[in-house]
C-alpha cells in the first residue's frame, strides 16, 4: 500500500529539482562549453553540432515519437535554410529591417508552410508508404533545386553575410564564438520546446499512434491528424536548423536539402537510440564528433560511420543511449562495479580487434590510393611501409588474436551481467 | 425511446464470401446485452461493423437513433461508443497509466492539443488514476503495458475502451483464455464500469453471458436467429439445436 501511495504520489508532482536539474545543467553545459573547448576548430565542431541537434531531434519527432520513418527529411532543414539565407541577402541589401539572430525564424515558417503541404498527403499512411513518398518528395525536392535556379541558386547555392542588420548587445555574429551563443539559445529554446510537445496530448498521441495507430481510432482520434500534427511541428524545427545552418555556413546548397543529408540525420537519430528523447542530441554529438575528429585522420571515415550503423542496427536497436539505459538497474542496486572487470577483459580485446581491421582497412586504402611509387603511410605516428610484410603481420595478428579473445571472454560478461541485473541476488534490496 | 444501437439489414461480404447476412437488431438503451454463437459466426465482423473499422455491404448502423453507418471509428467513438478487441490491442511501449490517460485525452476534450501539458492537467490525472484503481493496476501503473500479463492486459483493454465514459461500450471476448478466479474478476470489472451504460459483449462462456447478459443474441452464420431473455434462449428450441445442442460440452 505505501508503495502504491509513493508512485501515484510521485506521478503528480516530482520535486522541482529532478523536474529542472537537467535543464538547468544542460544551459549551464552550453554556456561553459566554448570555455572548456577554445580552439577554432572546437567552436566550428559545437556550431554543427548544435544544428544537427535540433535536426536529429525534430527527426525524431517523426521516428521515434511518431513512428514515421522518413527518407527526406533534409528537405525542411533545406528549404529552412535557403529561405533563411535569402532573408539573410535582404537584410544585406537594406531592403528589410531585421535582427539576424532571429533569422531561422523565416526558417521555421518555411519548413512548418512545407510540413503542411507535404503532410497533408504523405501522412494519411504510416508505413512503407511514407517512407516511400518522403524519398519522392525529397528526389522531387533536390531535382528542382537545381532547375529553380533563382532560389536555390544552382550548383553553387545561394551566400549571405550575417554580419548585417542590427546587432545585439554589440555582436553582429562575425567571429564563429558569437554564432556558437546564437546557436546555443536557439538549442536550448527548441529542444525544452520539442521536450514539452512530447508532454502534450499531441505528443503522447504520437506515441499511441506509433505503438498502434487502429487502437488510437477507438479511443477518438484520426491516426492521421495525429501523425499530421507531428510532421508539422518537425518540419518547423527541421527549418529552424536549416536557418541555423544559414547563419553558421552562409551558403547553403542542393547538398543541404538532398538525400544524402536525409540519410546522415536518419544515421544521427539511430545511432543516438531513437526510443529516447536524448537519443538523438547524443547520436548528433557522436556523429559530428566522428566527423570532424575522424575525418582529420583518415579518408574513410564515411566507412567506419556506416559499419557503426550496421552494428548499431543489428545488435543495439535501442542506440547508444539504449547501451546507457541498460545500465540503469545495476546502477540502482550499486552493482555497476562488478562490470568493470569483466569489460575490461573484453574491451581490450575488442579495442585490439577493432585496431587490427581498421589497420588493414587503411593500408588497403593506402595500397590502393596511393601515388605511383609512394609506399610509405603513417598511422598513428607510426610511419612503415605498406609494401613490407611486417605491417600486415601485425595488424592480422591484433584482428585475429582480438577477435578470438573477444570471443572466448563473451561467456565471462555474460554471466557477470546477469548477476549484476538479478533482482534476487545478493540483499534484497532490489527497487522495482 | 430510442435505442442505443439499431441495426437493420446489416451485410458484410468479403469477395463473393456473405459473413453477414441481413442481421436486424434492436439494442435497448441501459440494457446489458450478450452476442453469442457458434465459431465463424459472425460475431466479431458484427463488432467490426458496427464500430467502424470495416465498411458496410448493405444495410444501417444508427447509434441513439442517429445513423452511423460507414464512419470511420473515431466518429463513431465521438459519439459515444466505445468498444475493446478479442486480441488485445494495447499500446504496448507505453506505461499502463499513459495508455489509461490516452483513452480519457479525447472525452476530456484536449483534441490535438499542443498546448496542454498532460502532466499539469490535474483533472486528467485524477481521473486516470481512478480508471487505474477500478481496473486494479494501481500497483503497476508505470511499467510499459507490454510486459503486463495476460489478464492484466485484458483488464487494460476493458480500462482503455471505458475510461472516455462512452455510454455504450462493446466488449468482444472479454473473458477469453482467463482462468476461472479471473474470470470473475473481469465479470465485476465489467459490472462495475458498465453501470447505468449499455453494454454489447461477445462472449463465448456461456456462464459468464447467462450471469451478466439481460438479453441475448445468438448469431449463426451471419444471422440472428433469436434475440430473448436468457431464461428464453435457454429454452429456445433452435438455440438449442443450433448451438447449446452442438456444443453442449462447453
Amino acid at each position: 500500500m505505501s508503495e502504491i501511495t509513493k508512485t501515484s504520489a510521485a506521478t503528480v508532482q516530482a520535486s522541482s529539482l529532478k523536474r529542472f536539474g537537467p535543464w538547468i545543467g544542460f544551459l549551464i553545459l552550453l554556456m561553459v562549453m566554448p570555455f572548456i573547448f577554445t580552439s577554432n576548430s572546437a567552436i566550428f565542431t559545437m556550431n554543427l553540432m548544435g544544428i544537427f541537434i535540433i535536426f536529429a531531434l525534430s527527426y525524431n519527432m517523426l521516428l521515434g515519437q511518431g513512428g514515421m520513418l522518413s527518407f527526406g527529411h533534409a528537405v525542411y532543414f533545406g528549404l529552412g535554410g535557403f529561405m533563411s539565407v535569402h532573408f539573410m541577402n535582404y537584410i544585406e541589401d537594406g531592403s528589410f529591417v531585421f535582427p539576424m539572430w532571429l533569422l531561422p525564424i523565416f526558417g521555421g515558417l518555411i519548413g512548418l508552410v512545407f510540413a503542411i503541404i507535404i503532410g497533408s498527403f504523405s501522412t494519411r499512411r504510416a508505413g512503407t508508404v511514407f517512407a516511400m513518398i518522403s524519398l519522392g518528395v525529397g528526389e522531387l525536392m533536390a531535382a528542382s533545386s537545381l532547375i529553380f535556379v533563382a532560389f536555390f541558386g544552382g550548383e553553387e547555392g545561394v551566400s549571405g553575410d550575417r554580419t548585417m542588420g542590427p546587432t545585439l548587445f554589440g555582436a553582429d555574429f562575425g567571429p564563429d564564438k558569437e554564432v556558437y551563443y546564437l546557436i546555443a539559445a536557439w538549442v536550448f529554446v527548441t529542444v525544452v520546446l520539442m521536450y514539452l510537445f512530447s508532454r502534450t496530448p499531441a505528443g503522447r498521441l504520437a506515441n499511441a499512434v506509433r505503438d498502434n495507430a487502429e487502437r488510437a481510432e477507438f479511443i477518438g482520434y484520426s491516426q492521421r491528424k495525429v501523425r499530421f500534427v507531428s510532421f508539422c511541428a518537425s518540419g518547423l524545427f527541421a527549418g529552424i536548423a536549416g536557418g541555423l545552418f544559414a547563419v553558421n555556413f552562409e551558403i547553403v546548397t542542393e547538398e543541404n536539402l538532398n538525400a544524402l543529408t536525409s540519410g546522415t540525420v536518419l544515421l544521427m537519430a539511430y545511432i543516438g537510440g531513437v526510443g529516447f528523447f536524448i537519443g538523438p542530441i547524443v547520436g548528433a554529438v557522436v556523429f559530428t564528433l566522428l566527423q570532424s575528429i575522424l575525418s582529420h585522420y583518415t579518408d574513410i571515415w564515411q566507412m567506419y560511420v556506416g559499419v557503426m550503423f550496421v552494428l548499431t542496427v543489428m545488435f543495439v536497436p535501442q542506440g547508444l543511449t539504449g547501451i546507457m539505459m541498460m545500465h540503469t538497474p545495476a546502477y540502482r542496486m550499486k552493482r555497476l562495479g562488478g562490470l568493470t572487470v569483466p569489460y575490461l577483459r573484453l574491451g581490450i580485446p575488442a579495442i585490439s580487434m577493432v585496431a587490427g581491421i581498421a589497420g588493414f582497412l587503411e593500408m588497403m586504402h593506402h595500397v590502393r590510393g596511393a601515388a605511383q611509387g609512394e609506399s610509405t603511410m603513417s598511422l598513428i605516428g607510426i610511419e612503415f611501409d605498406t609494401h613490407s610484410v611486417m605491417p600486415w603481420v601485425i595488424v592480422a595478428v591484433l584482428g585475429i588474436v582480438g577477435g578470438y579473445l573477444m570471443r572466448s571472454q563473451a561467456g565471462q560478461l555474460k554471466d557477470a551481467w546477469e548477476t549484476a541485473n538479478d533482482p534476487t541476488a545478493g540483499k534484497k534490496e532490489a527497487s522495482s | 425511446m430510442t435505442n442505443a444501437i439499431d441495426l437493420k439489414d446489416l451485410r458484410k461480404s468479403f469477395g463473393p464470401t456473405e459473413i453477414i447476412r441481413g442481421v436486424d437488431l434492436d439494442i435497448r438503451k441501459g440494457e446489458r446485452h450478450a452476442i453469442i454463437g457458434p465459431n465463424g459466426a459472425g460475431k466479431s465482423t458484427l463488432f467490426h461493423l458496427i464500430s467502424g473499422r470495416y465498411q458496410l455491404s448493405g444495410g444501417s448502423v444508427s447509434l441513439h437513433g442517429e445513423d452511423i453507418s460507414n464512419l470511420p471509428p473515431y466518429e463513431i467513438y465521438r459519439k459515444g461508443l466505445s468498444r475493446s478487441f478479442q486480441v488485445t490491442n494495447i499500446f504496448p511501449n507505453m506505461s499502463v497509466f499513459e495508455n489509461v490517460r490516452c483513452g480519457l485525452m479525447w472525452a476530456q476534450e484536449y483534441k490535438y492539443s499542443f498546448w496542454h501539458l498532460v502532466d499539469r492537467e490535474t483533472e486528467l490525472n485524477t481521473k486516470t488514476a481512478q480508471v487505474i484503481e477500478e481496473i486494479g493496476l494501481t500497483s503497476r501503473q508505470h511499467i510499459p503495458a507490454g510486459v503486463l500479463t495476460y489478464a492484466e492486459q485484458r483488464a487494460l483493454e476493458i480500462g482503455i475502451a471505458a475510461a472516455g465514459g462512452a455510454d455504450v461500450i462493446m466488449l468482444d471476448e472479454p473473458t477469453a483464455g482467463m482462468s476461472h478466479s479471473e474470470t470473475d474478476q473481469a465479470i465485476a470489472l465489467i459490472r462495475e464500469i458498465t453501470e447505468g451504460k449499455t453494454l454489447v459483449m461477445v462472449e463465448h462462456d456461456m456462464g459468464v453471458v447467462f450471469d451478466v447478459a439481460d438479453r441475448i443474441s445468438v448469431l449463426v452464420y451471419g444471422e440472428i436467429i433469436a434475440t430473448d431473455t436468457p431464461e428464453n434462449i435457454r429454452n429456445n428450441k433452435a438455440v438449442q439445436e443450433a448451438y447449446l445442442g452442438a456444443e453442449a460440452d462447453e
